[in-house]
């Protein structure tokens, strides 16, 4: 195995990672930041509490929940069965499905400030014009809340690649499937490579440089704080 | 309870304020036999050895950073060397102290059957320790090559990383089977084991180190003593290690 592949791959892997965890997560998270955009009530207090809790829990919690309910004796394991699989664990559904759930309170709580910050307004301005609510959603609320919806996009990305902890839990570490960036770090670094932890790691600090200011021009640039 | 709490206060108050305390970097096979050892130690000398667990390899990288351990307990024989001709070391004061089996284990009964288990059509995800970072998983690989499977199970390998890692990969039954150390399930009546045949992987002896940041600790010197004589050799056999006749 070339040093190059060693990196490229988890590198390439990561990209993949996050990537579709921000799709899934932008397409999940609308309706539920809409949701619990709208009137408060408790209920949506206690689902938004709910799906904050990743925030606070250290990713052990969160990977030792997942790496039970994914395996044989779990919900995982179950839907894992459909195609003659035992777990969900040590795959990339698994990883995708974890990182969905840690990454989720980054992407619904700038796209739920967003939703908020609009108010009640300018849907009701739809509405006397005779929008439907679908339309005045999409061509209203939507627009309004486009910087909310930037800023849900890269936090989610930026913190699915930054995801260690859970990965390292339920990964098990296998090049191409479940060896991201940031576990190959830990690999190198074990295993006395530092010359590859090195460059991986500095790559990974280059793109959290670039990630903050670009949120910081972004901010700035559509003159309201994003988050 | 209350009188629980007072005899436990009356024994701090019995422990001479000499008692010292020493910081021991483990190899996580020796992770309950360490445990065992530290509480022999205890009653022995009043000394407390405070334990740290991980994968020779991560535990070798911390210890090269100047991590605050006295006495490193590795898996191999190479990184105690390692750290020993860094300087970071006592010279010649490095020792075997125990000999590694490496067993194959599942949760059903099925890891019994040893050899005809991992080639059983059933096996969908085998469990070892990162190679790179543990001499149980590299002791794994040599088993799968020895028995001419690696290429046909190369795909249904998913590492720990650690040994402690890869028995609760098996443990959660997200994999089938797990090659993990004889010492982790000796004490366990559930799941099967087979005691993998010593000519199918290199001898995995595990060497001792008192590393500088310990030579001026007393209860580092003392435990490092301590893990050669007769009581600690007892309690490293009962959990399933070999141990050589001191020099």
């Amino acid at each position: 195995m070339s040093a190059l592949s060693d990196i490229w791959g988890p590198v390439v892997l990561t990209i993949e990672l996050a990537g579709l965890t921000t799709a899934i997560l932008l397409v999940i998270s609308t309706p539920v930041a809409w949701w619990l955009a709208r009137a408060p009530s408790l209920w949506k207090e206690i689902v938004g509490a709910v799906l904050a809790l990743p925030l606070v829990l250290p990713p052990t919690v969160l990977g030792f929940y997942l790496l039970v309910m994914l395996g044989p004796d779990g919900p995982g394991g179950a839907i894992a069965s459909l195609w003659g699989a035992r777990t969900l664990a040590f795959s990339f559904t698994g990883l995708v499905i974890g990182s969905v759930i840690y990454s989720m309170p980054f992407v619904v709580q700038p796209i739920r400030n967003a939703f908020a910050a609009m108010g009640e307004r300018p849907m009701e301005a739809a509405a006397t014009l005779r929008a439907s609510p679908w339309r005045a959603f999409w061509t209203v609320a939507v627009p309004l809340a486009r910087p909310g919806f930037l800023t849900a996009a890269i936090l989610g990305f930026a913190h699915t690649v930054g995801e260690f902890g859970v990965v390292l839990m339920i990964g098990g570490n296998i090049p191409g499937v479940t060896k991201v960036m940031s576990v190959a770090i830990f690999d190198f670094v074990e295993t006395s490579r530092w010359r590859e932890a090195h460059l991986l790691a500095a790559g990974m600090a280059l793109f959290a440089f670039v990630v903050i200011l670009a949120m910081s021009l972004i901010e700035k640039r559509m003159g309201r704080p994003a988050s | 309870m209350r009188r629980i709490l007072f005899a436990f206060l009356l024994t701090l108050c019995a422990l001479p304020a000499r008692a010292g305390s020493t910081t021991v970097a483990v190899a996580a096979n020796f992770n309950e036999a360490a445990t065992a050892i530290a509480a022999a130690f205890k009653a022995a000398t009043r000394h407390e050895a405070v334990l740290s667990f991980g994968a020779s390899g991560a535990l070798h990288a911390q210890i090269t950073q100047g991590a605050p351990f006295d006495v490193f307990l590795s898996a191999d024989q190479e990184r105690p060397r390692q750290v020993e001709e860094a300087g970071l070391a006592v010279a010649g004061a490095r020792f075997t102290y125990a000999v590694g089996t490496l067993v194959l284990w599942s949760r059903d009964g099925r890891a019994t059957l040893g050899d005809a288990a991992l080639k059983a059509a059933g096996l969908r995800k085998l469990a070892i320790a990162n190679p790179a970072a543990a001499p149980y998983g590299e002791a794994a690989i040599d088993t799968l090559q020895a028995l001419n499977l690696y290429d046909s199970l190369k795909g249904k390998i998913v590492q720990g990383a650690s040994i402690a890692q890869t028995f609760q990969f098996a443990e959660t039954g997200n994999a089938d089977m797990a090659f993990v150390a004889l010492s982790q399930v000796i004490n366990r009546t559930d799941g099967g084991r087979w005691l993998v045949p010593e000519n199918l992987y290199k001898p995995i002896l595990q060497d001792a180190v008192l590393l500088r940041t310990g030579e001026g600790n007393e209860a580092a010197r003392a435990f490092f003593t301590f893990l050669r004589s007769d009581d600690a050799r007892f309690v490293i056999q009962r959990f399933g290690y070999e141990t050589k006749a001191p020099r």
